[in-house]
């Protein structure tokens, strides 16, 4: 039962039958929590929402600026990418969602989302915060879903160093750092370095920022060298999420079997959650 | 039945309901998020193996089987994970049940520390086989809780038994 679960992914169907029964104990046993965070939202002095209203107004009015260009730029690059030939980048359909609570499993960082397959919420989603990914969708039920935070024990997500454009694979290494692993030794890494994500997997948009490399430990004795890396995001810490939409439908079966290669491979492993 | 064995006041035979009820709201304890706090109990285990130790032919490793699967669908575990622990568990307790019920509760509290801390190692050891982190050695802290938490349980839990039979109006309970 257990490797079927942890495994396969057999008894999916299983687990949501009996989340139905266990949601509405579920709800009751999460009400005290919401009780409590509400009561600290109320009592929130009001200086402190003034500032906070402050610095959004700011925020938004830089934003809207880059925003304002980022029109301009769309339109060109629409016409740019026409003249190419390339297929468009879909604009994902996103959901904004608020972080209910922490699973209580300690064995692995996952919290639960407010929405679920009713707001058209599938597994496999990216989740970003405003300022980068956090993780990915895994389990759907209906009016909540389960984010698999970046930081869970190998959680992959495939990236690029923007330094130097090198691609390589993150891992979540569990202790709230993540870590390139199976980069050569001699590879051009440096501590500070900024990691985003590569898009070579057909989930996260590409350019998202993951990660900042904390510091590079090579060692002679191994073929690797050992990079953990800081959460961009507030991987632990946040309230509202975005939850990207499917960034673009798979691409039609190729006519023949033609070897698939190299791509596909890294994607395959970042989706692993998912299937 | 009495308290305990050694004992002589006589209880009221438990009420199956109630015993039900129980554990139902140790399951809503369990699903209170509590998130990665340390040394939170588990409330189940430790419902359950309260009652396997005092009802041995009434309850046993099919409640801790639903209970397991019920409290692993709650937190989000390994489907399984509980219930692998809690059948492991309430065997143990059935096992155990006519010798600890000879003790007084805070002796029954030291076999029952065992006994919880045992099901929290299974459920260590079958997701650190399945490739999950360690959380921690807080977590075993929980168990220990769980054991000082079983000397108001005996009473509360044995409440409505303590009940005469015959309702006396000037008595209190």
């Amino acid at each position: 039962m257990l490797v079927s679960d942890l495994n396969m992914r057999y008894l999916d169907g299983f687990r949501k039958g009996l989340s139905v029964l266990a949601y509405p104990l579920q709800m009751a046993a999460a009400s005290p929590a919401d009780f409590v965070r509400n009561a600290s939202d109320y009592f929130a002095s009001l200086v402190r929402l003034q500032i906070e209203n402050k610095d959004l107004k700011a925020r938004q009015l830089r934003g809207a600026e880059r925003l304002l260009r980022l029109d301009q730029l769309e339109q060109e690059n629409r016409h740019l990418r026409a003249l190419l030939e390339a297929r468009d980048k879909q604009s994902a359909r996103s959901v904004v969602a608020e972080i209910m609570y922490t699973a209580k499993d300690p064995f692995s960082r996952k919290v639960i989302l407010d929405k679920g397959a009713q707001a058209g919420i599938e597994a496999g989603q990216a989740v970003v915060d405003d300022v980068g990914v956090i993780g990915q969708i895994t389990r759907v039920f209906p009016m909540q879903s389960e984010l698999t935070l970046l930081t869970d024990k190998d959680q992959a997500i495939p990236v690029m160093i923007v330094r130097t454009g090198m691609r390589a694979v993150l891992f979540g290494s569990g202790n709230g750092l993540m870590e390139l692993r199976y980069l050569a030794a001699n590879a051009d890494v440096q501590a500070g370095d900024k990691v985003v994500t590569s898009g070579l997997d057909g989930v996260f948009l590409a350019g998202l920022p993951v990660a900042t490399v904390a510091r590079v430990e090579r060692d002679q004795a191994q073929a690797f060298a050992r990079i953990p890396c800081l959460p961009a995001a507030g991987v632990e810490q946040f309230s509202h999420v975005l939850v990207l939409g499917h960034r673009e439908s798979l691409p039609p079966r190729p006519p023949e079997a033609e070897p698939v290669t190299g791509k596909s491979g890294k994607g395959r492993k970042a989706r692993a959650p998912k299937e | 039945m009495q308290p305990t064995h050694s004992s002589r006041r006589i209880l009221l035979p438990v009420r199956m309901w109630f015993v039900y009820t129980t554990l139902f709201i140790a399951l809503f304890l369990n699903y209170v998020p509590t998130g990665h706090l340390p040394a939170v109990p588990d409330v189940v285990a430790l419902v359950l193996a309260f009652w396997c130790v005092r009802e041995p032919d009434k309850i046993g490793i099919g409640a801790g089987f639903v209970f397991g699967l019920l409290t692993d669908i709650g937190v989000g575990a390994a489907l399984g994970q509980h219930a692998f622990a809690y059948v492991l568990l309430t065997y143990a307790a059935n096992e155990l049940s006519r010798r600890v019920l000879w003790f007084t509760p805070v002796e029954q509290a030291l076999h029952v520390l065992p006994l919880l801390f045992m099901s929290q190692v299974v459920m260590v050891a079958v997701r650190l086989l399945a490739g999950a982190e360690f959380p921690g050695w807080w977590m075993f802290f929980g168990s220990f809780v769980g054991a000082l938490l079983w000397i108001p349980l005996h009473y509360v839990l044995l409440l409505p038994q303590f009940q005469p039979m015959d309702r006396d109006e000037n008595r209190p309970i």
